[in-house]
């Protein structure tokens, strides 16, 4: 029975460089010096190049409030709202998480399991949008290649609701 | 120009008549809604309904609140709360407990008339039925326009659907090409024109921008083509009052004239 054990491996070994690879995300929230600080809701997906939402990865909001009432300010993240909340079903698994406090911030998303799962080959950007109650709205991009040949990094960085995010891809 | 031409054939002697109306749209009719995209289990919008001069302040007059219908985004009808009626506007709120897109809707439906009597130029206002009555027997010079008006805005929980958009194939209305609560000021919008459910073409459509207090606010004038379609590039984001009105059609009452009008607010979000 050695000829289907192979073939399993075999096909394994195909799909691995994919399944395997990692898109990682680092990301500062800023702190701020305001009167009045809430934390930022903050959405991050994978769009193509002309801006179509493929994945949303991760929603930070106020996932605790009573009557889920923590949703009524996820339209103020408006991009990622049109292209793709609105269509969403919340609170998602492995996708809405309650909010950040400023700092950094690092999450490792794997190839082949949820939220990211089987991301067809391409190019894309991840996206971070973020929203603050009394505050103002900031949308970041960073490029990335999927499935990655080798490790590769592209970052942006943001004036005002977001600091510094980096986008690192591993195989 | 079908239906101000078949208009114009039976209106030469209502000319004087035509006044009337134009000069009373001078001010413009407004439904305006807090917020028009929304998302959570259980939003409510509070809407302003007012009429004047300059978008959106409330200086003129309230809109009375009778004459305002919800449609539920499953085609029910829905229902205003809290409403209330001061000198300039009126104000009430819609709880959007359906997911999807909700239009609210101020129609109206009406006749006026102007005729001679014993010299004296008279005036007269109301609805088609009372016509009958409303004009002495010995008057001359009788001219009837019915009137039919539509002031409408849209707010939308969730993703945008259309069964509240659905035409009811009277008066003037709009028919989404583009939908009324999925506008950005990057993208163009076009929407279609349709009087008693038909291409309404050739009709000029007045875009204002709300905001004009305090520096002069975006003004821009589009005509619908052959297929009533109209398209609008938003200067920036923001509250937008859109009009046409039209001229002919059929009319419901034995010679009369028609005009018809509709009016609507749009948010257009920035990108």
């Amino acid at each position: 029975m050695r000829l289907p054990i192979y073939t399993a491996a075999f096909t394994g070994l195909m799909a691995s460089p994919a399944l395997a690879a990692d898109l990682e995300l680092n990301l500062e929230i800023p702190r701020l010096t305001v009167a009045e600080y809430h934390r930022p809701y903050v959405a991050v997906w994978i769009e193509t190049p002309d801006k179509a939402a493929v994945k949303t990865l991760a929603v930070w909001y106020d996932v605790k409030m009573k009557n889920q009432e923590g949703e009524k300010w996820l339209k103020d993240m408006r991009q990622w709202w049109r292209r793709a909340g609105r269509d969403m079903t919340l609170p998602a698994d492995g996708v809405s998480g309650a909010t950040r406090a400023p700092g950094k911030h690092q999450v490792v998303f794997k190839g082949g399991a949820a939220p990211l799962g089987n991301l067809p080959a391409g190019q894309y950007n991840l996206v971070v949008e973020a929203a603050r109650e009394v505050g103002g709205t900031e949308v970041l991009r960073a490029p990335f290649q999927w499935p990655p040949k080798a490790r590769a990094t592209s970052s942006a960085k943001g004036t005002s609701e977001l600091g510094a995010m980096s986008v690192t891809v591993k195989p | 120009m079908t239906f101000a031409r078949r208009g114009a054939l039976a209106a030469v002697s209502v000319i004087a008549a035509l006044a009337i109306p134009a000069a009373a749209s001078a001010h413009r009719q407004w439904l305006l809604p807090s917020a028009t995209v929304l998302s959570g289990a259980d939003p409510w919008i509070s809407v302003d309904a007012a009429v004047s001069n300059d978008l959106f302040y409330f200086d003129h007059v309230a809109m009375r609140t009778d004459g305002i219908a919800v449609i539920n985004p499953d085609g029910s009808k829905g229902e205003i709360k809290n409403p209330a009626t001061g000198k300039y506007r009126s104000t009430f709120d819609v709880q959007l407990s359906q997911p999807g897109t909700y239009k609210i809707v101020n129609t109206g439906e009406g006749a006026s008339a102007s005729y001679k009597l014993g010299g004296e130029t008279k005036r007269w206002r109301g609805s088609a039925a009372e016509l009958a009555t409303a004009i002495p027997k010995e008057a001359t010079e009788v001219k009837i326009m019915e009137n039919a008006r539509r002031v409408e805005t849209f707010a939308t929980r969730g993703a945008p659907t259309k069964e509240a958009l659905k035409l009811t194939g009277r008066g003037l209305e709009l028919e989404p090409v583009t939908h009324p609560n999925d506008l950005v000021a990057s993208e163009p919008a076009t929407f279609k024109l349709v009087l008693d459910g038909k291409p309404a073409a050739n009709v000029e459509v007045e875009v204002v921008q709300g905001g004009g207090r305090y520096s002069k606010a975006a003004e821009l004038k589009v005509k619908t083509d052959a297929t009533g379609a109209f398209t609008v590039n938003w200067p920036s984001a923001g509250m937008y009052w859109l009009e046409a009105g039209v001229r002919g059609g059929t009319s419901s009452i034995p010679n009369a004239e028609r005009s018809a009008s509709y009016v609507m607010t749009l948010e257009v979000l920035p990108d």
